[in-house]
């Protein structure tokens, strides 16, 4: 499976590549993705951020991608594409940071970034989005909406973004609803239709009427919708197609502005190692459109928390809160703190009310 | 915990759709290789019976007939192949691995105009009198047609395979080509009906997913079921019902572990989630522990005829 992987990729990459041998001035800016593009979702979202970059700087900049390489094996299409001359190279999933570190190592002269991590080098940033932010939203709607109060939740893989995202998701649900239960899956897996789809079944036959998921395809979309009364959100990106109903918001991750930006920077020759984790305010994380499906009141509510928390008048992570285990995490009116002990960034705990464990990574 | 939130009549029904995919590729591809060939295609050709089997039901509005195309399509990309390996001598690995790359981009080419539409559903078969009888009724009885007819095609096969003289004729072209040559038999036709039945079996088991299991078209979306009914074969010994059995197994506990997870067993996931390889493996090795169960003598071997 992993042979394959890497040769599929390799071949994607040598296929990427054939028609671009040309035009020594172009920046070239290379693009890893976990999925395909066309999954509706995370790396749907990465690529229009790469169709932007082409539309700033046309002619002058040349990109290539290749798409669906494994977690487990991406220094092979990271160094493949170092090789080919790329001057900026984005790899888009969590799983990528230590071979984009190795890679980066040997190649000094090509720039790095990588999404979702949290370890830089001098040619390697980090830049993620605040995603919790939309999930108190997604939390909210959920908490109302819910008749069962119980709310399913995909989960992808146990790092810290995905359960910064259950944790957020539940305080502002049970904010609202203090009956509501979340039913966690792990399904070890960004991408996998079937599985995620069979996710969903699992958490509908088990009472859930609202589904929150943190994989990247539309697959619990379609699931939602033929058992007919369960809600939910779109993820990474709108997922329109599912809208007004199952899908009654999203999170989308807006890519872009930033992608243009360090491109721009390295034509400029003024790119520095960076590290950016931007929320509602900058743009970097957006919320679709809330439809009518949600009562007027909800939709009010939930835009004003939307509003407030691009604003910075609130945070996601606001005291007092205690972790699952009881013990104290944040005073009351204390808001989390990024890094350090216990803060965002490495965030390994659930906090008090949710009824379940962390697998170990 | 609670495991009474878990509905066994709605996990057995899950578990018969979750299997039937896999079913389908491995029992197309049992019958490839007892014919002593390898293709390792299955992936490619499930992917592109899915686009293909999406778009034809969408545009027809009729499930059934997206079924067929895809059969044909993924018969007639297996086709390829054939004529690769059969007449042109190429590798069998390197072309069955080619052909899962082609098919992948084929795929997603094709699939471009199909993101996002909603497929047509597919009644289900509720087979008169059967389906009343009580909890059994609805578990075995009531299900989308293609559920049964993945288990026809199975017991078909196995009829074919061990009780007729066709099947005689491909399994003697599967151990030892050069004798069955001899004796008068025409391997590369025998091998060639055998590739396409392998693919418009897998093509079926790709619109499998995308009709019935998820349903809609997502790019990439079979994910490595493809190698997963390559290794049931194996492990299977290359005997019919127990690829029934492996599929069933596998995609049993896939869905089962799901639920305990839901469920919030005590059971730590990562174990949960690792259980549909490590249970299927486990099974089928200690069945065929007795007795000799090896590959069929020419399988991935070159055919080169003798006058």
């Amino acid at each position: 499976m992993r042979v394959l992987k890497s040769l599929l990729a390799t071949a994607a990459l040598a296929t990427g590549l054939a028609g671009a041998a040309v035009a020594e001035d172009k920046t070239k800016v290379g693009f890893i993705y976990v999925g395909p593009v066309g999954d509706g979702g995370w790396t749907y979202e990465h690529d229009k951020g790469r169709q932007a970059v082409e539309a700033a700087f046309g002619d002058k900049v040349e990109t290539v991608y290749v798409e669906s390489v494994s977690e487990s094996n991406a220094e092979g299409p990271i160094t493949q594409m170092a090789l080919s001359g790329a001057d900026l190279i984005f790899t888009t999933s969590f799983g990528f940071m230590d071979a984009t570190l190795a890679v980066a190592e040997k190649f000094p002269n090509v720039k790095f970034e990588h999404a979702t991590g949290y370890k830089q080098s001098d040619n390697v940033s980090v830049y993620s989005a605040r995603f919790y932010e939309g999930r108190a939203v997604q939390g909210h709607i959920a908490g109302k909406m819910t008749k069962s109060n119980i709310i399913g939740y995909i989960a992808s893989f146990p790092i810290p973004e995905v359960i910064r995202g259950i944790n957020s998701a539940y305080i502002h649900a049970k904010k609202v609803n203090p009956d509501v239960q979340f039913k966690i899956i792990w399904a070890y897996t960004w991408f996998d239709p079937a599985k995620e789809a069979d996710a969903a079944k699992a958490l509908i036959e088990q009472g859930a009427d609202v589904i929150l998921q943190h994989t990247d395809s539309t697959a619990p979309q379609a699931a939602a919708k033929e058992a007919g009364n369960v809600v939910t959100f779109g993820q990474a990106s709108d997922m329109g197609e599912y809208a007004p109903f199952p899908r009654v918001s999203s999170i989308i991750d807006d890519w872009a502005p930033y992608y243009v930006a360090r491109t721009k920077a390295v034509m400029d020759g003024t790119w520095e190692s960076v590290s950016t984790w931007d929320g509602i305010g900058a743009g970097m994380v957006g919320i679709g459109e809330i439809t009518d499906a949600v009562p007027a009141d909800v939709k009010a509510e939930a835009e004003a928390l939307r509003d407030a928390l691009a604003s910075g008048e609130y945070h996601a992570f606001t005291g007092p809160l205690n972790k699952q285990d009881g013990t104290p995490w944040l005073a009351d009116g204390e808001t989390a703190s990024d890094y350090g002990d216990d803060g965002l960034a490495g965030m390994s705990f659930y906090v008090e009310g949710i009824e379940a464990e962390i697998p170990s990574n | 915990m609670d495991l009474g939130q878990i509905n066994p009549l709605l996990l057995l029904a899950s578990l018969m759709v979750a299997a039937t995919p896999i079913l389908l590729a491995a029992i197309g591809e049992a019958v490839v290789e007892k014919s002593g060939v390898l293709n390792l295609g299955v992936e490619g050709m499930m992917i592109t019976g899915a686009v293909v089997g999406f778009a034809f039901g969408v545009n027809t509005g009729a499930p059934s007939i997206g079924f067929v195309a895809a059969a044909v399509a993924g018969a007639a990309l297996s086709m390829l192949f054939g004529v690769l390996v059969l007449y042109l001598k190429s590798n069998q690995v390197a072309t069955g691995l080619g052909l899962t790359l082609f098919g992948l981009g084929l795929s997603a080419l094709i699939g471009k105009p199909y993101e996002g539409i909603k497929a047509p559903t597919m009644a289900k078969w509720e087979i008169p009198l059967l389906s009343d009888i009580p909890v059994l009724g609805p578990i075995m009885f009531r299900h989308d047609p293609m559920v049964y007819v993945s288990l026809i095609i199975v017991a078909l096969t196995w009829y074919v395979l061990t009780r007729t003289r066709a099947g005689l004729i491909l399994r003697g072209v599967g151990e030892n080509h050069n004798a069955a040559h001899a004796l008068g038999y025409k391997v590369i036709r025998v091998r060639l009906m055998a590739i396409a039945f392998g693919g418009a079996c897998a093509g079926m088991g790709g619109a499998y997913i995308s009709l019935v299991r998820v349903p809609q078209w997502v790019e990439g979306m079979t994910a490595g079921a493809g190698w997963i009914a390559l290794a049931i074969v194996v492990f299977a010994s290359w005997r019919p019902w127990r690829v029934l059995l492996g599929a069933y197994l596998f995609g049993g506990i896939s869905v089962l572990q799901l639920n305990l997870q839901a469920a919030g067993v005590p059971i730590p996931v990562e174990i949960l989630a690792m259980s549909p390889y490590l249970i299927t493996i486990l099974v089928l090795v200690v069945i065929s522990l007795r007795g000799n169960h090896g590959a069929p003598g020419s399988l991935g071997r070159e055919f080169h005829a003798t006058h």
